[in-house]
């Protein structure tokens, strides 16, 4: 493994929680999918990733609780590379949420959110008065929905069980892969706000991966632009609309194009 | 003499016979769950062995019943006694399609469902004993059916090796050219392959996981 000796730690990889250094990916046959990635997701902040499908945003956010090793480089997690943390323990650290939501399908709702502090042994009144804590958190009334299963919920409320799971053992880190990408756009937006308020209640650092441009400029302070396994570059929201990268500008341009259709010009 | 007073004069001999037959075939099925579930989880996580364990279940399969029990009569201590030799070969037919429905229940398992475990950081035992069986256990108990009819069939050339069950009727029958006799056999098996296959359809449809 290279140390991305090349690389000079930027000023604010020194209180980064999450610090990707020099990091290569490429498939088990050779095929690169990521290229020299660079950046630093600070303690609260929340980072977006945005870029295609097929821009390696995913497989960024894999490197991340290890659910894939980097090929070359490094990716650190509290100051320490993934690779020196036990899998296991990096990833009960990080909670993580994924468009399909996952959700087990023979759990209830209280069985899937409590699902990692009973792996972790919590006691079983701890446990359950985590659950209710956290169902209300994410806007489900406890009383109603614990004994639930996935399938007898809508889409939105799937997502907020699985943001909840994510959030079960108090995480510092949340990874969220197109959370609100499954939803019809009015949930989204209903599930969207409720996600803002929690964001800035709960102070967790955050990567959110997405391909939709307002999604990214509402919930990010800062933007990663993803291109072809790439990083064009990392934005704070009125920068990334200002900037003048071709690619940037591209996605900025088609925000505009709707705002115009919208005031009819 | 019809078949149905032949039931009525030695009920205790029938009943005595199919309680045989249950047996051979249960015993059988426990050894075939025991080896087969197992195999098929290997073949799920491990692609590289499921040529050789599939393609050995699938050549215990192809042999003709009655050649595997004279095959496996000249085996040391499975040869000792008629019981035995008939439950081995009898488990060695029903594990093929108790490992593949293993195997393909657990390739079955939602993607998305088995990324959110490994992303919540459930050990690889924990995502097996947790979510893989659990969401596969229907698929797997199919298989069992399937496994079980067949080898409620297949015991009755058991009795060919001398080890008792309702073949014993059909056997008899057929050196004799007595239909009654065979019907004798036949009937009883039937309707156990069906009894199974009705409890066992039940028991799967109430495992299935909720969708």
């Amino acid at each position: 493994m290279s140390d991305g000796a090349n690389h000079r730690p930027s000023p604010e990889a020194t209180d980064a929680v999450i610090l990707f250094r020099g990091v290569h990916y490429a498939l088990p046959d050779g095929q690169p999918l990521l290229r020299d990635i660079n950046f630093a997701v600070r303690p609260g902040e929340t980072l977006v990733l945005l870029g295609r499908s097929g821009a390696g945003k995913t497989t960024a956010l894999k490197l991340i609780n290890r659910l894939v090793e980097p090929t070359s480089g490094e990716v650190q997690v509290d100051g320490r590379t993934t690779l020196a943390w036990d899998p296991i323990a990096l990833r009960r650290h990080i909670g993580y949420v994924i468009q399909e939501t996952g959700l087990f399908p023979h759990y209830t709702v209280a069985e899937n959110v409590a699902l990692v502090p009973r792996l972790e042994r919590k006691s079983a009144p701890h446990v359950r008065a985590r659950v209710e804590e956290l169902l209300g958190l994410v806007g489900l009334d406890p009383a109603r929905y614990l004994e639930r299963y996935p399938h007898e919920l809508s889409g939105g409320q799937r997502q907020r069980v699985g943001v909840a799971r994510a959030l079960a053992a108090d995480p510092p880190i949340l990874l969220m892969d197109e959370p609100f990408g499954a939803l019809d756009p009015l949930t989204r937006a209903e599930v969207r706000e409720e996600f803002q308020t929690l964001q800035k209640r709960l102070g967790k650092t955050i990567v959110i991966v997405t391909h939709d441009t307002s999604e990214a400029l509402l919930l990010g302070t800062r933007i990663a632009l993803f291109e072809a396994g790439e990083i064009r570059g990392v934005y704070s929201p009125r920068e990334f609309l200002a900037s003048g990268e071709p690619v940037a500008a591209a996605y900025a341009g088609q925000l505009q194009r709707l705002e115009q259709f919208g005031r009819g010009t | 003499m019809n078949v149905i007073q032949y039931f009525e004069r030695h009920p205790d001999e029938i009943l005595q016979a199919t309680v045989e037959h249950i047996w051979l075939v249960g015993i059988a099925m426990l050894i075939a769950v025991g080896v087969g579930v197992p195999l098929g989880i290997l073949v799920a996580r491990r692609p590289w062995l499921s040529k050789p364990i599939l393609g050995s279940a699938n050549v215990a399969e192809t042999i003709p019943s009655l050649a595997l029990f004279g095959f496996l009569l000249p085996v040391p201590w499975l040869g000792d006694r008629a019981a035995r030799l008939a439950i081995a070969a009898l488990a060695l037919y029903a594990l093929l399609p108790i490992i593949r429905n293993t195997a393909a229940g657990i390739a079955g398992v939602d993607p998305a469902v088995r990324e959110a475990a490994r992303g919540m950081g459930m050990t690889s035992r924990q995502i097996l004993f947790k979510v893989e069986l659990p969401l596969s256990l229907s698929t797997v108990l199919a298989g069992v059916r399937v496994s079980t009819v067949l080898t409620i069939g297949i015991a009755t050339i058991a009795a060919a090796v001398g080890a008792g069950g309702l073949g014993e009727y059909i056997f008899r029958g057929l050196a004799m050219v007595n239909n009654s006799l065979i019907l004798a056999g036949a009937i009883p098996a039937a309707l156990l392959a069906l009894g199974a296959d009705f409890l066992l359809s039940v028991l799967e449809r109430s495992l299935r996981p909720g969708r």
